[in-house]
């Protein structure tokens, strides 16, 4: 890694800490285990890294055989987490719409 | 760079900030679910951009994980209940973290010896973070699912062992860092790292869950952000960080919730403690109540307010919960739900439950909100709550848990107690509210007691 590119991930590290503190820090206590599956769901893309260790050129085989795993694993946590983070939020929103049904 | 590289790194952008809005979204349940599509999209198109923008010549096994992986989480997205959701979390910080410390792996055994210092710092990282929260997050999940046994596990000089094992995993990170060619301290860091995991997380008792979930949550991400240091990826330190940081601002939360600080949760040992410490001198005799007479109290107070605990997860007790609730509502009774913050398992899981069993967010209240109310209220119910209603926290500046702020039930015109049995809680704390004046205890597993109640409000 130059540099520069070393540099410009600061940047982005310290830029993303700095908005991740005050997006998150809005987020009521009410959601925060949607919250919680949330993010992992979304740090689950550290999948893009295990596509690549999986099938990329000139990767021994060993390396793709990690990929593999880190590919089953980091789906499991994109597709179950966003699976999970939803069938939450949907009750979350549920009765809302139902009284307001009632009302009319 | 070639066409499809600069697709690549368009979808990097949006995904980047598609994440960042769904965050943004999360501040409201109204707006969260939309959020969480965006955040869906923001994937996918990642991924895509991902498969087009890098020279993938080997489809077998990416089609398998992918195959497998969908199936796994599908099914569990399905078929885990809410009241499992620390399990599931826990589980899932395993799983990327592992993810994380695979790709790592991957990277030294390919890249090794073209990497420079600043990339061979963060793989270690990554590889150290990663690895240790994998372990960590399975013992953590072990326990929560009653696998492994929540009581703590404690030894003598248990802290200068962990510390040793620590000083010998940076000292491999740090020799590996130095000589890159030394393939064994690489190794030998990595398997320090999963024992450090377990030893992490086995002295820790249950009731600090909520407090161990979020650190392994941050571990987690910051494992993730490492990776995109060592691939030079912008999306994975963006995401990273973000799970980090709300790992880490869960955490700091649920230690003041609790009144402690992460190193005391982490090297504390709050169970083994208790033994030696005086009980208070909170004596006196629990008065028990017939259910027609908890019946008969709810049906004619004008407001009720149910401080629900874990006891209520565990006797699957929500539903009935709700619908006693529901039947006093009928009868003209304000019916409110106050939550602790450490209430339950994980940050946020008494929300999640009650929500689960129709509960209208409206009617749930913080710990700030309802406080002010109790001593207006006509009936608290505490239903397998113990310590984030002891009054101890609140006035006897030697207990153990001085200083927590509590929900202040005791501050009630008079206190339901649902519990299975005179025994103390979680912590092992004696607990004065069950000796005043205004308290009653109802025994009995919490779902039966709940629909008998509702049963007995029907014929009053």
């Amino acid at each position: 890694m130059n540099p520069a590119v070393l540099i410009a991930s600061v940047y982005v590290f310290a830029l993303a800490a700095f908005l991740g503190y005050q997006v998150i820090s809005r987020v009521p206590p009410l959601l925060h285990t949607p919250l919680m599956s949330a993010t992992n769901a979304i740090s689950g893309i550290s999948l893009i890294g295990s596509l690549v260790l999986a099938g990329a050129v000139h990767y021994p085989l060993g390396a793709h055989i990690l990929g593999f795993v880190a590919v089953t694993t980091a789906t499991i946590n994109v597709v179950g987490g966003f699976g999970i983070t939803d069938r939450m939020l949907k009750m979350f929103g549920k009765r809302k719409s139902e009284s307001k049904e009632a009302a009319k | 760079m070639s066409l499809t590289s600069y697709f690549m790194e368009a979808t990097y952008l949006v995904a980047s900030i598609l994440f960042i809005l769904s965050l943004r979204m999360m501040s409201h349940p109204e707006t969260a679910r939309r959020g969480m599509f965006l955040a869906e999209g923001g994937m996918f198109a990642a991924i895509v951009g991902t498969l087009v923008g890098t020279h993938i010549v080997t489809w077998v096994w990416i089609i398998a994980g992918l195959t497998l992986g969908s199936i796994i989480g599908a099914w569990m997205a399905i078929s885990v209940p809410m009241t499992a959701m620390p399990q599931r979390t826990a589980l899932s910080h395993a799983f990327g973290a592992l993810a994380a410390a695979l790709v790592g792996i991957g990277e030294f055994i390919v890249h090794a010896n073209e990497m420079g210092a600043v990339t061979r710092g963060a793989l270690g990282f990554e590889v150290m973070l990663g690895a240790l929260t994998t372990t960590g997050s399975l013992i953590a999940a072990g326990k929560l699912q009653g696998v492994i046994a929540g009581k703590p596990v404690q030894f003598r000089g248990q802290n200068a062992i962990n510390l040793l094992i620590a000083l010998a995993m940076i000292s491999s990170f740090i020799l590996f860092w130095i000589h890159p060619e030394t393939v064994v301290a690489f190794y030998t860091m990595l398997g320090l790292a999963f024992v450090f995991g377990v030893m992490l997380v086995i002295p820790i008792g249950s009731a600090d869950m909520p407090v161990v979930m979020s650190l392994l949550n941050s571990y987690a991400g910051l494992a993730a952000a490492a990776t995109g240091f060592v691939l030079g990826n912008n999306v994975l330190i963006i995401a990273g960080t973000l799970d980090g940081f709300s790992g880490f601002i869960l955490s700091v939360l649920m230690c003041k919730a609790m009144n402690r600080s992460i190193t005391n949760v982490l090297f504390g040992g709050f169970g083994a403690v208790i033994a030696e410490a005086s009980h208070t001198n909170a004596g006196g005799v629990m008065r028990e109540i017939s259910l027609d007479d908890a019946a008969m109290q709810l049906a004619f107070a004008n407001r009720v307010v149910f401080v629900p605990g874990y006891g209520l997860a565990t006797a699957q007790a929500q539903h009935a919960c709700r619908e006693l609730g529901e039947l006093l509502e009928g009868r003209g009774v304000t019916v409110k739900y106050a939550i602790h913050p450490v209430a339950g398992r994980m940050p946020g899981h008494m929300n999640v439950l009650l929500a689960e069993a129709n509960v209208p967010y409206s009617s749930l209240y913080e710990m700030e909100q309802i406080n002010p109310e109790f001593p207006s209220t006509d009936v608290a119910v505490v239903i397998g709550a113990n310590d984030v209603v002891n009054p101890d926290a609140r006035d006897n500046p030697k207990s153990l848990i001085a200083g927590m702020p509590i929900l202040e039930v005791d501050r009630a015109k008079s206190v339901i107690v649902l519990k299975r049995g005179q025994g103390r809680g979680f912590s092992g704390l004696e607990n004065p509210l069950f000796f005043k004046p205004c308290t009653t205890m109802l025994y009995g597993d919490a779902k039966s007691s709940l629909s008998h109640l509702a049963q007995a409000v029907q014929h009053v």
